[in-house]
């Protein structure tokens, strides 16, 4: 088999007002023809910047060394940038994006978009293109392929619109497809249906194919090989089974740790200490050692070296034998609760939204809820599953009282939610956001964000709030010296430490998180599902939980609700709903969300 | 989209009646257009007459209402100064207005986007700092001042074009210059901002991995999309280059709808102004809408909701 893609010691660096970012530090890729390769990583290691160099789509300023890029055969780095464009990028190596939204050009037809590289590089008549783009188009799963040339990127759905992205690319009959988080934006059912279309296509075509995913999992299940990156380095490569089924590096071992799976009963997850360490000044050692629970003194001294663990398998470091030893799993201190009295019903609950199109368009009426009746009971964990447009945020705002519904009622506490004055909802229930990086004042100190609600309803004086606000960063284990700093200053997990901290300052009895670590990479997720479960166990709090991710719902809830097109179509025990499920509509999330359930050395360590 | 377009147009027609109606309060309360008419010097029973003989001594709802009746049978009254109908006056006049607005637009088009275009194109560079700079100064000048610099400089100093008047294609350069500098400032930015917007975005970034560089990516992904808000601009400023030329046509002694405008203003000539200001008011929303128009064009997401 030959090799299609051979990139050696790739470094990138970004030029920035206060220094230069050394954003990708000595990457070394291979890909034979026709074969796979995953590269995983959680957000700024530097995994879509080297996909972007390769595809000479770099942001301006920024520097690509390689000591060779060859493709083919053929050097890169050599060829003009004339050259490139017309020879490589298109009918060599093409490339689809992680937003399908905004990846198409709103002004254009489908046609036009899918036809005019192929019509400009002469290798197409327009007849020609056009038959060929509704063929691809059929092949990607558009149904009405012919009728769809002439519609734009606005009337499709975000699944189309990347089944179109994929088609695309297609037309030029590229060697390598890049594919860039291309499921990160999708829902579950979506993401499955995109990857199985990817992999038919690499197949049917012996195209080479590189998929960059911050999910394990997804490249887990797609891939050949699999190349592990962190802080800008390569730490970890080998055949996908061997990387993600025997971890030899300390990194992925805890990476694997931290994900929920829904095999085995939830345990604690493995959550890794401390954040990455800044690119502008890479340490000289290993970059993972400030947080490698086996580091010694030599990691930092020098560059660790590469080792082998296997006939196709390598990886950075000291340990020149894999560590093994996992710590044991330790349970949830708060799982597990048999709720008491509702404390929050929903019964009957309709919704509707009425939007027009345009100043003089007819009126459309949306029914976002349906006849919805959900109870939350005291000292439970309640999951509120269900895809984009569902209706599962909508329903967490009006059980918040936040929101009237159309029709229906919410009591909360035994007590009608519009009787209740908002002071004495506050004092009940809180919510956190889905967006850390958003849901917090970017002018205010962490000291003002967390007493805010005290500020708020006028409780207390500035001692007794300045003694709140340090106890609840106590709860949440922030540190006491951040009081002072701005969000700006702190990672996404620790902002979302704040916004936790926030809710909790006024001793509420109840939570509801609205897709809470979503934002999150895992690993981080992973800290914050570990922080609500203790919570759980030393507050005796009651949570609403909306997600996304059965993973997730696996790993926190007691009992789950399946929200669809607006209506609870399942609810009932956590366990009993995702070992059995009744609908089949949560059948068939079940059946698309990515798992590791087949990992047997995994399931043992656990 | 036909409805849209009739709606849009109702919508337009109800903003020129309520422009003019609120330009016929102000005349009528600003002075006493008899006392106007006849001259600081006039007996009383001058003014009094010509109160009477111009039906000045109606109250106010009466006349907007005799107004009103003749504009929408096509009739805009008679000038109190030239005496001769309005609409003669506005129809012999309207040629210079339109040739000067016209070419003043051409010349901001000719000069905004192409300098737009190049600041966006190399952002922070020396042609977008002589761009930036460009445009401040363009802000900073004021058009009466601007035009008689010109007049001295391309008039006086070196001849090559007529100081004032309107009877050649030269007599226009200088005052469509002068007319159309004030809006480069404007749609240049805009230019400037939208493009570097638009070639940060995805769908560009996506054109690129096909392999579309330079001026195929420009022309064929990023131009329609930055231009749909210039598009919009540059109907308004359209709209002002007309009430812009009360002043520049002033300067260049150009006899057009502007400097009518302003000798009716001065002589309380009312129903002169009455048709102008209604005019200016029609050909201002005219523009918005023919913008909407082209912009719905344009922009399928408008277009097909």
């Amino acid at each position: 088999m030959s090799t299609l893609l051979d990139i050696r010691n790739l470094s990138i660096s970004l030029k920035l007002p206060d220094g230069t970012l050394h954003a990708v530090r000595d990457v070394s890729l291979s890909l034979d023809r026709g074969q796979s390769l995953g590269i995983v990583g959680e957000s700024g290691s530097g995994k879509s910047l080297s996909a972007l160099a390769l595809m000479r789509l770099l942001p301006r300023g920024a520097e690509c060394r390689p000591t060779r890029m060859a493709f083919d055969g053929q050097d890169l780095p050599a060829m003009p940038d004339a050259a490139f464009a017309h020879e490589i990028a298109g009918p060599r190596i093409g490339m689809i994006f992680q937003e399908p939204m905004t990846s198409l050009n709103p002004v254009y037809t489908i046609g036009r978009q899918m036809t005019e590289a192929a019509v400009a590089r002469g290798m197409l008549s327009g007849s020609q293109a056009r038959k060929k783009a509704i063929d691809l188009l059929d092949r990607v799963g558009i149904p009405d392929p012919a009728g769809r040339m002439s519609q734009y990127p606005h009337q499709m759905s975000g699944g189309q619109r990347q089944r179109v992205m994929i088609a695309m690319t297609l037309m030029l009959d590229p060697d390598l497809l890049i594919a860039d988080e291309p499921t990160t934006a999708l829902d579950v059912t979506v993401q499955a249906q995109i990857l199985d279309l990817l992999d038919g296509l690499r197949r049917e075509r012996q195209m080479g194919m590189i998929l960059i995913s911050h999910d394990l999992a997804v490249v887990a299940e797609r891939t050949d090989h699999v190349a592990v990156m962190y802080a800008g380095e390569v730490i970890e490569q080998g055949a996908a089974a061997a990387v993600l089924r025997a971890p030899a590096h300390p990194y992925t071992q805890s990476l694997l740790q931290a994900i929920p799976t829904m095999g085995a009963d939830p345990a604690r997850l493995g959550a890794i200490p401390g954040t990455v360490p800044s690119l502008m000044h890479p340490p000289t050692g290993c970059i993972f050692a400030p947080r490698c629970g086996y580091r010694r003194p030599d990691c930092t001294s020098a560059r660790p070296p590469v080792q082998q663990a296997g006939a196709v398998h390598d990886y950075r470091c000291v340990l020149s034998d894999p560590p093994t030893a996992r710590p044991p799993a330790q349970p949830l201190a708060g799982h597990g609760v048999a709720g008491g009295e509702p404390v929050i019903a929903a019964s009957h609950v309709t919704q509707l939204f009425q939007s027009r199109k345009g100043l003089f368009g007819p009126k459309r009426e949306i029914r976002a809820l349906d006849d919805v009746s959900l109870a939350l009971r005291r000292g439970e964990t309640l999951a509120l599953i269900g895809e984009s447009g569902s209706g599962k945020s909508t329903l967490a705002r009006i059980m918040l009282g936040l929101a009237l519904p159309t029709s229906g009622e919410v009591t909360m506490l035994g007590r009608p939610v519009a009787e209740l004055t908002g002071t004495e909802r506050a004092s009940f229930v809180q919510p956190v956001f889905q967006d850390p990086y958003s849901s917090l004042n970017p002018r205010r100190r962490l000291a003002e964000i967390i007493a805010r609600p005290l500020v708020l309803r006028g409780e207390g004086d500035s001692v007794s709030r300045a003694r709140s606000v340090e106890q609840a960063m106590d709860l949440v284990r922030l540190p006491k010296r951040l009081l002072h700093t701005y969000p700006s200053q702190l990672s996404g997990g620790q902002r979302q430490r704040v916004a936790i901290a926030r809710a909790l300052v006024t001793r509420p009895e109840a939570l509801v998180c609205d897709e809470p670590t979503s934002a999150l990479d895992v690993s981080v997720q992973a800290q914050i599902l570990n922080l609500l479960d203790e919570l759980r166990a030393e507050m005796g709090l009651t949570c609403l939980f909306i997600t996304h991710d059965m993973a997730v719902v696996h790993q926190i809830a007691d009992r789950v609700a399946v929200m669809y097109q607006g209506r609870i179509v399942e609810e009932g025990n956590a366990r009993d709903v995702l070992s059995r499920p009744a609908n089949d509509y949560t059948q068939r999330l079940l059946a698309a969300a990515p798992r590791f359930d087949a990992m047997p050395e995994m399931e043992a360590a656990r | 989209m036909l409805r849209y377009i009739a709606l849009r147009g109702l919508l337009a027609l109800l903003v020129a009646f309520t422009v003019s109606l609120a330009a016929f309060l102000l005349l009528n309360v600003a002075a006493d257009p008899a006392q106007a008419i006849a001259g600081e010097d006039a007996t009383p029973d001058v003014v009094e007459a010509i109160r009477q003989r111009y039906g000045l001594d109606q109250p106010l709802w009466v006349r907007y209402g005799e107004w009103l009746g003749g504009v929408l049978q096509g009739d805009f009254g008679e000038s109190y100064y030239w005496h001769k109908p309005v609409a003669e006056l506005v129809a012999d006049r309207a040629d210079e207005t339109i040739t000067l607005a016209l070419s003043a637009l051409s010349v901001t088009i000719l000069i905004a986007i192409p300098l737009g275009a190049l600041a966006a194109l190399n952002p922070n560079s020396w042609i977008d700092r002589v761009a930036l700079g460009v445009a401040v100064s363009a802000q900073a000048v004021p058009n009466f001042w601007l035009g008689l610099i010109m007049i001295i400089l391309f008039a006086v100093m070196i001849p090559i074009f007529p100081v004032s008047g309107d009877d050649t294609w030269k007599h226009f350069v200088l005052p469509a210059f002068v007319l159309g500098a004030s809006s480069v400032p404007a749609v240049m930015r805009l230019t400037r901002t939208g493009l570097i917007e638009v070639m940060g975005a995805d769908y560009v970034r996506t054109a690129r991995a096909k392999g579309f560089r330079g001026w195929p990516l420009l022309r064929r992904h990023a131009m329609r999309n930055a231009l749909l808000p210039v598009i919009s601009v540059l109907a308004v400023q359209l709209g002002q280059k007309f009430g812009g030329s009360v002043i520049t046509e002033s300067i260049f002694a150009i006899n057009g709808l502007g400097r009518l405008a302003l000798e009716s203003i001065l002589g309380a000539d009312i129903p002169t102004v009455q048709m102008l200001i209604f005019v200016f008011a029609i050909v201002f929303v005219v523009m918005n809408l023919l913008a909407d128009i082209l912009n719905a064009a344009l922009d399928p997401r408008i277009r097909i909701g």
